[in-house]
């Protein structure tokens, strides 16, 4: 029986702002327990919440960069639950309001087993502003649990999507987009290790084309491998279980990281019965166009905007485009170092998806810890568009720059690397050939032409490799033809 | 809308609310009254009136994204019943 996997996420993002969505305390991460949790993150009585300015414009960023509609007038509501690390006894959220409406996001999905790469629209419901709670550490307190508040009231963007996705790749795929954009518009630094990027995934299956089946809400994956492994495993254990006759409860559950396995969390029948209501706190929000505009304004070129430049000015191929927009820092490099050689996008954009990922691969490094800077890979591009050296003398000058830095220009002169491009030289080099190679030379013009490799090797080795190839070949042409 | 007893217990349960069965009457019966005052608001035409999340007619005022609180732990932690090592200790909660 063909059974399909339906996929829904929810994203949370730390917002990058330096004090709190509701208090003026410091957000930075790592600080000793509780010396950021002030009387507001205390929810100490009489204290009132007054709204971050920094975290409202992150919000219309990435309504902006997603397409969506930015609510003029939206709402801050209580969920009501209990929980230790959560002071107040709810968490200020917005529920029919959210400053955020729908919009989409283009994700690619990578090459499976099951075929190509594949580009795939996933809807966006919707995204609002709450705030985080605190950390509850069960680590050995005489059967008490620890409670440090420096993270409650940290600004959260909670970003929505509807069930388009098919597959755990399908899943991985989006929430790398995503992570990549916010980065990208600098609205939260991505670190997932330090929890600033946190998915659920709903996961439900069905047969295609039947209504959605009932779905099940794995919480907290703070890795792209946990959320791959954890769906992979819920929707074969939803299959499993309604191939052998059960059904599936509505539940959340949690993904043992260690086991690879879901399980559900031991909850009450009514834990999800919160109660929003309109915070009596907080006044509605209120964003006109004029603020709209001026956020819109600051906005980096956003990637499917670059994408396109690429294609279209430069005459870059889609895939190469893509590739040098997986993220902002890389597309940065990239134009930078095409500053230093602007006709030559082609050559840049091979050299950076070449030689120089594939050095960052192999020493785990991403293209912000790339020791060669854009401008001096642009200035050794440079000498290879111009000619001062080949190909194989530019990935010479490419090792030196990586291992030990420097100018390109300067390497190429004391490495002596300098293409050969004398002609009178280069022609001395041929007639040398010609004379010690009589045979080979009669071979060649009776029409085996196959021999001319040959005589390049041998031109090239006298050169010691620096003869300029196209030169040399025309040359050597010239020559045997007598 | 009818509100049952039972009801009062569901709201005071999710509230943490411990109720005698005297106290849970006269709540419902205080309840009941309200829930007729909104019946009789729900009977006046709104139609074409946006409905309002506040009782002010004004917006949010915002906070420019500054840090202006400085670490007053020692103040806060002095009315904790009890703390260790920087942390609020409370009875231990596992999910």
């Amino acid at each position: 029986m063909q059974w399909e996997i339906v996929i829904g996420l929810e994203v949370h993002t730390q917002l990058s702002t330096s004090s709190k969505i509701f208090s003026g305390a410091s957000t930075a991460f790592g600080a000793e327990p509780n010396i950021q949790a002030c009387a507001v993150d205390l929810a100490l009585p009489g204290v009132l919440p007054v709204l971050n300015r920094g975290a409202v414009e992150r919000a219309i960023r990435f309504g902006l960069a997603v397409g969506a509609h930015i609510a003029p007038r939206s709402v801050f509501s209580r969920k009501n639950y209990f929980y230790p690390d959560l002071p107040k006894g709810y968490q200020i959220s917005q529920f029919d309001l959210p400053i955020i409406g729908q919009g989409s996001l283009t994700i690619q999905v990578p090459t499976t087993t099951a075929g190509q790469p594949y580009k795939k629209v996933v809807r966006l419901t919707r995204a609002h502003l709450e705030e985080d709670a605190g950390k509850s550490l069960h680590e050995d307190f005489h059967g008490m649990t620890g409670i440090d508040l420096n993270r409650a009231g940290t600004p959260l963007l909670e970003i929505v999507s509807e069930p388009d996705m098919r597959s755990a790749a399908e899943a991985v795929a989006y929430a790398k987009m995503l992570h990549s954009l916010v980065r990208w518009i600098d609205i939260c630094d991505g670190n997932m290790q330090e929890g600033s990027f946190r998915c659920d995934a709903n996961v439900s299956v069905r047969h295609p084309g039947a209504e959605l089946g009932t779905r099940r809400e794995i919480k907290n994956l703070n890795s792209f491998r946990f959320l791959q492994q954890a769906i992979e495993y819920e929707a074969q254990w939803q299959i499993d279980t309604l191939e052998n006759g059960g059904t599936i409860q509505q539940a959340t559950v949690l993904f043992d990281s260690d086991k690879g396995v879901t399980r559900a969390m031991r909850s009450k029948e009514d834990a999800h019965d919160y109660r929003y209501f309109p915070d009596p706190d907080l006044l509605p929000l209120a964003i006109d166009n004029e603020w709209i505009e001026q956020v819109r304004g600051t906005l980096p070129e956003l990637p499917l905007s670059k994408q396109a430049r690429y294609v279209a000015d430069l005459g870059l191929s889609a895939y190469d485009a893509d590739t040098l927009t997986s993220s902002r820092e890389m597309a940065d490099f990239f134009e930078t170092t095409l500053n230093e050689v602007p006709k030559e996008a082609k050559l840049c954009a091979n050299w950076l998806m070449g030689d120089v990922s594939a050095a960052l691969n192999r020493e785990d490094r991403d293209i912000t810890q790339c020791p060669i800077s854009p401008g001096q890979l642009g200035n050794m591009l440079k000498r290879i568009a111009d000619g001062t050296i080949s190909n194989v003398a530019a990935k010479e000058v490419f090792k030196i720059l990586w291992s030990e830095g420097g100018n390109p220009d300067a390497i190429i002169e004391i490495k002596g690397l300098k293409q050969m491009s004398d002609v009178g030289a280069m022609e001395a080099l041929v007639d040398e050939i010609i004379a010690a190679n009589p045979a080979q030379v009669a071979e060649y013009r009776s029409g085996k032409e196959k021999v001319f490799g040959f005589f390049v090797g041998l031109a090239m080795k006298a050169s010691k490799g620096k003869a300029n190839p196209a030169q040399m070949n025309e040359i050597l042409k010239r020559k045997l033809a007598g | 809308m009818s509100l049952s007893i039972n009801d009062v217990y569901k709201v005071a349960r999710l509230a943490r609310l411990g109720m005698t069965e005297q106290e849970a009457q006269t709540a419902h019966a205080q309840l009941l009254n309200i829930f007729g005052l909104i019946a009789e608001m729900q009977a006046v035409d709104t139609n074409g009136i946006a409905p309002m999340s506040h009782a002010q007619d004004i917006s949010q005022r915002l906070r420019e994204d500054v840090v202006t609180e400085h670490n007053q732990r020692e103040l806060f932690q002095a009315a904790a019943p009890q703390v260790k090592e920087g942390l609020y200790l409370v009875p231990q909660v596992i999910e």
